[in-house]
């Protein structure tokens, strides 16, 4: 691979010009980065002071943000390949990984090791506490509360979620517009959670009793047409979890289907018509032989949703804020940062949630290298 | 055998008409939450209060068609008659119902001796719907609306045409930068040897597992220490970091799936490594590229978490802009309703308009930390 490296060094001219060309060399090679720098440092300073109008700063911060980081590998590449061939070898690879990894050490690998340090530490990150933020997360009321309804996010909101899509799977695997029902279905997953916590909020508003209130939420309209008296649906634990659950379904049972549906057109039809022939009815054969060959699926999408839940914050944050019983891990976490500004324990909630993740998240990396979407 | 052919067919058509009957219901359950939204953005802000916004579709209604006059004579504490019926003020206090389907209902006190006749008449078409709540919640100037009584509302703005073009501004380097920096990294680990090519390599899976939650805390240490809260520069740093694992990992196993034998010649004719990775690999990627992007787009787009910790009340990008509308103005339905659709916009129209790359986009993303 490096031949043509080999072929393109040059083999030097005299003592005097090797001098002038090295000195002209390194001015050059100082040259260029300090103006890069120059460029982007005026960008960084006209992005901060500026009083321009909106759509020119986004446009400016677009292309300084996007052009910056061109530039720089375009700079760096420059730079190693104008110098002599051992150096060239040995940092070119860094101009390729190096950024990458030092965001990854910057943004991950390092903050993993911070907060757990943190996490032994007291609120202003002071003083050394031993275990007691562990002790807090695992005793106070509120965070027994919160694993409890995590705990509830993950069993409710996962098999509904696996049940339902595996449900529309099938069944719109049989029809002529499958297209349409699982657009239908999918399209929540591109609606944000504060986006559809304004959605449920509106399908649950309460307007009270009184004379001549008409409930505007579909949910009170209905029970009242129904006959009976319209409730605060966000306010009555335990049952407000399952109505913020709901919304979990709804947004992630196009996930689910999504991928069921491409598993089961991958079940032979000739395994489907021998068990038909000998006499299989379909619910037979949907448990026999459908369920047994995507069982890989299955399990890689209930592990997905399950992380999913155990993350869960936006929804519950939009819709309660956590009161009234609803609150989740998640949210703990930003409001013991957040809210009462204590360092520690956030950390410690942190490094629950990672400790609670890994697992699943290993089985599913294993899971996605024997897939291989692309 | 005819016969036999007959039934089956039979059979098959109903077994169609159920499943397509059963998937008809469920589709319209799920269409529906996200329709009363976009209808209810429509309408007028002291109107959503005045009835459902289902109420637009064709429906029957009371409609007040005629107002009586009882006779002086009559004494309204005894039995009454209006229209043939005999009845009394208490009894009509309640709202009668006519032979002929009309309703009686007695108005106000016993003195004004007013009974009004109500008819039941088909209400094809609401008329008022206006565009005035996506002007309102657009602009940041002072706005006027009526609330749920009637009373004309003076309130600011919400601003969220900003708040859109801060999403902009936020999203697009948060989609590109990361692209950028895990292809070259990718193409690295794939292509170039160099120490600790493979620990640093699993180090990067290894990080899939990091919850971002992990990263806030001293994230936000070190940037209100360098002063980057509340900067785009912040967000795309962030987004960019957590979204790293995840596009170095899908990008390194499509890079290195590709054939060998065509970087080798394109070495032979003298390209540098720099030039075989912007002109053959970054083209020959592009289906990796667009599925990770549209899900590292949606990702960011609709993140509100990040933007909550890093932008705080500077530069608010749409998810937290409609999310404080959500505490401050929870019962302000016509603004909300508007603002939600807005921040739908752009995933939604990318959703349409890139479907197959989007579902494999997300079917990748599955396995983000």
């Amino acid at each position: 691979m490096q031949a043509a490296d080999d072929l393109q060094s040059d083999g030097g001219g005299g003592v005097l010009g090797w001098l002038g060309g090295t000195i002209g060399r390194i001015l050059v090679s100082l040259f260029v980065p300090i103006v890069t720098f120059v460029v982007l440092w005026q960008g960084f300073i006209f992005l901060r002071d500026t009083t321009a109008a909106k759509p020119v700063i986004v446009v400016v911060a677009i292309v300084w943000g996007v052009g910056g980081v061109a530039l720089l590998f375009a700079v760096s590449n420059w730079l190693i390949e104008n110098m002599p061939l051992v150096w060239r070898r040995r940092l070119l690879p860094f101009v390729f990984v190096g950024p990458g990894l030092a965001l990854l050490g910057w943004f991950l690998a390092l903050p993993t090791v911070r907060t757990l340090v943190l996490s032994l530490m007291d609120e202003t990150s002071s003083q050394f506490v031993g275990l007691s933020n562990y002790l807090f997360a695992f005793t106070d009321r509120v965070m027994l509360e919160s694993f409890r309804n995590n705990l509830q996010w993950m069993v409710f909101g996962t098999a509904f979620c696996v049940g339902m899509g595996l449900l529309i799977a099938v069944l719109s695997d049989r029809t002529r517009y499958e297209t349409v029902y699982k657009v239908i279905i999918f399209m929540p997953m591109a609606i944000s959670f504060v986006g559809a916590g304004v959605i449920w909020k509106f399908m649950y508003a309460y307007r009270g009793e009184g004379f001549g209130v008409t409930e505007i939420g579909l949910l009170n309209a209905v029970v009242v047409a129904l006959g009976g008296t319209s409730q605060a649906w966000l306010l009555h634990p335990p049952w407000n979890n399952y109505f913020l659950i709901v919304i979990m379904v709804w947004l992630q049972t196009g996930f689910a289907m999504v991928i069921f549906s491409s598993a089961i057109k991958g079940v032979p039809g000739d395994l489907l018509e021998a068990a038909r022939v000998d006499g299989a009815n379909e619910v037979q054969v949907f448990f026999k032989i459908t369920i047994p060959y995507i069982q890989g699926t299955l399990i890689t999408v209930t592990t997905t949703i399950v992380i999913f839940s155990l993350k869960l914050f936006d929804i519950v944050r939009v819709m309660t804020g956590g009161n009234n019983g609803t609150n989740v891990i998640a949210n703990e976490f930003y409001i013991q940062r957040f809210t009462y500004g204590h360092a520690g324990r956030a950390s410690a909630i942190a490094i629950l949630l990672l400790l609670a993740v890994i697992p699943v998240m290993i089985y599913n990396l294993r899971q996605f290298s024997e897939r291989r979407t692309f | 055998m005819g016969a036999s052919t007959a039934s089956i067919k039979k059979q098959r058509f109903t077994s169609t008409l159920l499943v397509n009957g059963v998937m008809i219901v469920i589709c319209v359950l799920w269409l529906i939450p996200t329709l009363g939204v976009f209808i209810t953005s429509f309408r007028q802000s002291d109107q959503i209060f005045r009835s459902g916004w289902w109420t637009i579709f064709p429906h029957r209604e009371w409609v007040e068609v005629a107002e009586l006059k009882i006779d002086p004579a009559v004494d309204v504490d005894g039995p009454i008659t209006v229209e043939g019926v005999t009845t009394t003020f208490d009894e009509l206090r309640q709202g009668i119902q006519l032979p002929d389907g009309r309703q009686l209902t007695w108005h106000g006190n016993k003195r004004t001796r007013t009974v009004k006749v109500f008819e039941q008449q088909w209400k094809i078409f609401d008329t008022s719907l206006t565009l005035e709540n996506y002007q309102n919640v657009l602009t940041g100037k002072e706005i006027r609306f009526k609330d749920a009584a009637g009373h004309e509302i003076l309130r600011q703005g919400n601003n969220l045409g900003d708040a859109f073009m801060n999403s902009v501004a936020v999203t697009v380097p948060s989609t590109i930068i990361p692209i950028l920096i895990a292809a070259f990294a990718a193409y690295g680990f794939a292509w170039l040897d160099f120490p600790g090519r493979k620990v640093f390599f699993i180090v990067v899976v290894a990080l899939l597992v990091v919850p971002l939650q992990l990263a806030l805390v001293p994230i936000l240490q070190d940037y209100m220490r360098l002063q980057l809260n509340g900067t785009y520069l912040a967000m795309w740093l962030a987004h960019t970091g957590f979204g790293l694992p995840l596009a170095i990992y899908l990008l390194f196993n499509y890079i290195g799936g590709l054939p060998r034998d065509l970087l080798e010649s394109a070495f032979i004719d003298g390209a540098s490594h720099f030039t075989i990775f912007t002109r053959l690999i970054l083209p020959l990627s592009v289906p990796a590229l667009a599925s990770f992007a549209i899900f590292q787009f949606l990702w960011v787009w609709n993140d509100y978490l990040v933007a909550l910790v890093f932008l705080g009340d500077a530069n608010r990008v749409v998810t937290s802009a409609l999310a404080a509308m959500v505490g401050e103005k929870g019962q302000d339905w016509h603004l909300l309703t508007s603002g939600a659709f807005i921040s739908m916009l752009l995933p939604l129209t990318v959703f349409f308009a890139l479907q197959r790359y989007f579902v494999r986009g997300l079917l990748a993303g599955s396995v983000k930390g």
